[in-house]
């Protein structure tokens, strides 16, 4: 390596090699850091990229193969010892204590002290009220955690990232929870850090961010990298093949065609404000959708689409109200478990909070909302619940060593599909989905898609609920555009422009 | 079989063979140790405590705490003597009630159930911390202990006392009824939905309710079958005494806790088993016996022990981290 190149790279990684029980997460791989550039790692879910930040980190210390910080390897024994080498990491899953404020969260262990011992909290709260600022996040540096928003909490992470003022940033997909106008800012506060030599690690499923913002990009295939590119020097299609290992058909599947009757009707969905009186979260919504038809609701963060699924759902039986009728039925439903009764099931966005049992296992997860099928004699059947959920691992392509992995070692796309198949396990008539492909690779992306695609033309019908205009666009066969709260529009799949929608959008 | 599985095991035989370690040290330093005599009064003495344990493994499962246990205990124990011995008297009408052995226990059991069923109902329904209900349940048991016995032991239980005392093939009576209930819940736990249910409440209670669980309902039946435990080791006690005493069963619920924690079961719910239980007891118990053989102090006994409880943890917590 000449002396040029090596001022050029500031972290690498030689010949690594990361196992997890049955699983390979890398193998030999060797990719390079350059410095003040944005890094981009691009792969399938479970291809390896999260492994290997957390290798760079500091949080696995048992793999094979070198790393190389400024040119000498390095070992690190934990992350304390990344962080003091200036290596900061934002993860993939959200690390926030909730019931702490966010400038607790943010100055965590590193808490700023008075000359008598005492945390400083004057200081906390200024200098979290200047990150916060750089990252456009009108928030109260008192507010708790559990107050916010998902997104909201995401940009909280980067802040504490921030805080530490690395030289080298990792970011495991920051994006996949945060709007559009966030993003937005994120980028250009990317562009500033890299502008004062920081350097980035970018790892995202979003082929137009990468193009966007980084200098390079770098493939990942079950756990090995099979190129990298100059960005400039590349084309979408080219990355996806390489991703895949094959060029990707079409990605909105749609062999459907929608004939059915109204099958699901939501009237006056309301639901009150947690805090301010007088207001609505959900405000008076109605809505239909038709038996096999994918009905799209777009809207900004915020605008009380994952509350009105919820809703509708009976998670908040005491502070709202709804008519729902299925099938021309007005069915009551108060809780959960009467919504499953009724043939409802929901996907919900938060996936570790409330779409899964962690330290369950695969099978178990998957069988936990219609365990009474595999009941033999009110005893459980092993045998019964291995056939059912083996059956989704397959159908779904849920890429797992086993059914009895535990969930928490599958990679996010894996943790979705296992959620989905929960849900498909209760033979719903109709399936609410929250933002179900977020953080999701573009392959898994495809298969879930043309999943919903398969399962509507069985007459399901099906809501999705996303942020990302071009998947309302492309699965829907109507969309409803939400805007504080309201119902704002409504579009057939015909008229639906990306422009129309975002005027509808915007409060 | 998945690698994963393998571990498991091996973890899961790890405190199995802390367990054979004992017995076989204990067999070198004690000449009684390894009698058929003292197998089976290992046995007979953690009967109490594992019976009581198996309740406690399921609220811990959940992610709860009862505290109550102890207590509880005492009280079941209490009644089912006092109504043995005098009966119920109604005095406006004149009438005493007289119990025989089958409805004075059924009547501490149906209590034992009620006292959990209160703990669970209070827990679900107001949302206040199991700690705090089951501590005052703690006192109010033991305070009504105190009023049915006035203070003291009832005494002379009659054939009651062969439940205690008895065999029967050849094994001690309380080591039938605690074997079958670890049996039934065992199966219960691994084979019914109400078990798994169990481990995914305590695993995550938000998602768990989003998969249509009804979770209050399946945590209520926790206190309640802590409770109605409860009162099965407080027959066996009360038989084995021949006597009910007021202060029975104090900081039983500690022991309950370290044979739960000791096999491996996690304190923040979702994770362990009741043959864990089995296992934490089997070693707190030969610990007990052994020490007693050893002639060690009482003062020393409870630091030792207290000792590998914190030790039996660590290692295993660093086991299962990674
Ligand atoms: N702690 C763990 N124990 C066992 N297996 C693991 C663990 N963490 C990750 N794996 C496995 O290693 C592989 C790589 O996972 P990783 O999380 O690095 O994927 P990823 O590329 O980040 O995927 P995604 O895009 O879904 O986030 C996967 O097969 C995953 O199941
Ligand atoms: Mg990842």
């Amino acid at each position: 390596m000449n002396n040029l190149e090596k001022k050029d790279i500031i972290l690498e990684a030689r010949g690594v090699t990361k196992k997890f029980p049955g699983v390979i997460a890398l193998n030999n791989v060797s990719f390079k850091v350059h410095r003040a550039k944005v890094n981009a790692l691009i792969g399938e879910n479970g291809a390896g990229k999260s492994t290997l930040m957390k290798i760079f980190s500091g949080v696995y210390q048992d793999y094979e193969g070198q790393i190389l910080l400024d040119g000498g390897e390095v070992k690190f024994t934990n992350t304390r010892d990344a962080q003091s080498s200036s290596i900061g990491i934002i993860y993939q899953e959200l690390n926030l204590i909730h019931n702490l404020s966010i400038a607790e969260n943010i100055f965590l262990g590193r808490e700023p002290l008075t000359p008598f011992k005492f945390i400083d909290y004057n200081k906390m709260y200024r200098k979290t009220s200047v990150l916060l600022k750089e990252l456009n996040l009108d928030l109260d540096p008192r507010a708790p955690i559990s107050g916010l928003r998902v997104g909201q909490q995401q940009i909280v992470e980067i802040a504490k990232a921030l805080s530490l003022k690395p030289k080298i940033l990792i970011m495991d997909e920051p994006t996949s929870a945060i709007s559009d106008e966030e993003i937005a800012t994120l980028f250009k506060l990317i562009k500033l850090l890299t502008d004062q030599g920081v350097t980035i690690v970018y790892i995202s499923h979003k082929m137009d961010e990468l193009f966007q913002i980084s200098d390079r990009i770098t493939v990942l295939r079950d756990g090995r990298v099979v190129d990298s590119f100059k960005t400039g020097e590349v084309t979408e299609d080219l990355i996806i093949q390489k991703m895949v290992g094959r060029p990707l058909k079409e990605l909105f599947p749609r062999t459907h065609t929608v004939s059915g009757d109204e099958m699901f009707k939501i009237e006056n969905c309301t639901l009150v404000h947690p805090t301010i009186d007088g207001k609505y979260t959900v405000d008076h919504v109605n809505f239909t959708v038709n038996k096999g038809e994918v009905l799209g609701i777009f809207g900004l963060m915020g605008a009380g689409r994952t509350e009105m699924l919820e809703t509708i759902f009976g998670l908040h039986p005491n502070m709202s109200s709804v008519d729902v009728y299925i099938d021309g039925q007005k069915t009551n439903i108060t809780n959960p478990s009467g919504a499953i009764k009724a043939g409802i099931g929901f996907v919900p966005e938060d996936r570790k909070l409330r779409g899964l049992i962690m330290m369950m296992n695969v099978r178990d997860n998957i069988n936990l909302a219609s365990l009474k099928r595999s009941e033999k004699m009110g005893l459980i059947s092993e045998k019964l619940e291995e056939e059912y959920a083996g059956q989704y691992v397959e159908k779904l392509k849920i890429k797992t060593p086993s059914l009895h992995q535990k969930v928490a070692n599958l990679s996010g796309g894996n943790q979705q599909k296992v959620i989905l198949a929960k849900w498909l396990a209760t033979n719903p008539r109709i399936l609410l989905l929250d933002e179900p492909t977020r953080g999701i690779d573009i392959n898994a992306k495809r298969e879930i898609y043309a999943l919903i695609d398969e399962l509507v033309k069985a007459d399901m019908s099906i809501v999705v609920v996303s942020s990302e205009l071009p998947e309302i666009l492309g699965i829907s066969d109507r969309i409803v555009v939400f805007a504080e709260g309201k119902k704002k529009a409504e579009f057939g799949r015909e008229e639906a422009t990306e422009e129309k929608i975002m005027k509808a959008a915007i409060p | 079989m998945p690698q994963n599985r393998y571990k498991e095991i091996l973890q899961k035989s790890q405190s199995l063979f802390a367990l054979l370690l004992m017995i076989v040290l204990m067999t070198i330093l004690t000449d009684n140790f390894f009698t058929t005599g003292n197998f089976w009064n290992v046995l007979r003495q953690i009967s109490v405590n594992l019976c009581i344990s198996v309740g406690m493994t399921l609220v811990i499962l959940t992610g709860g705490i009862d505290l109550s246990v102890g207590s509880v205990l005492a009280l079941t124990g209490a009644v089912t003597a006092g109504l043995l011995k005098n009966g119920i008297a109604i005095e406006p009408l004149n009438i005493l009630i007289r119990y025989n052995t089958f409805g004075a226990v059924s009547a501490g059991l149906f209590l034992g159930l009620i006292l959990g069923l209160f703990n669970g109902v209070v827990i679900t329904r107001f949302k206040v911390a199991p700690f705090v209900v089951t501590l005052g349940m703690l006192t109010i048991a033991r305070g009504l202990t105190m009023l049915w016995t006035g203070g003291y032991p009832i005494t002379g239980l009659g054939k009651f006392s062969v439940i205690g005392t008895g065999w029967f093939l050849g094994i001690p009576l309380p080591v039938w009824v605690t074997g079958i209930v670890v049996g039934i819940f065992m199966i219960i736990m691994r084979k019914t939905r109400f078990g798994r249910y169990v481990y995914a409440i305590g695993g995550n209670e938000q998602a768990s309710h989003l998969s249509g669980l009804n979770v209050k309902r399946v945590k209520i039946i926790v206190y309640a079958i802590c409770g109605l435990l409860s009162a099965v080791a407080a027959v066996i006690v009360t038989a084995r005494l021949d006597s009910a005493q007021p202060n029975a069963g104090i900081s039983y619920e500690l022991d309950a806790i370290a044979a739960v924690v000791v096999g491996g079961t996690s304190l923040s719910g979702g994770r362990g088993s009741i043959a864990g239980t089995v296992l934490g007891a089997l070693i707190i118990g030969v610990l007990n016996n052994g020490l007693v053989l050893l002639n060690v102090s009482p003062f020393w006994q409870q630091v030792v022990k207290g000792f590998v409880i914190i030790v039996a943890v660590v290692i295993d917590r660093s086991n299962k981290s990674e």
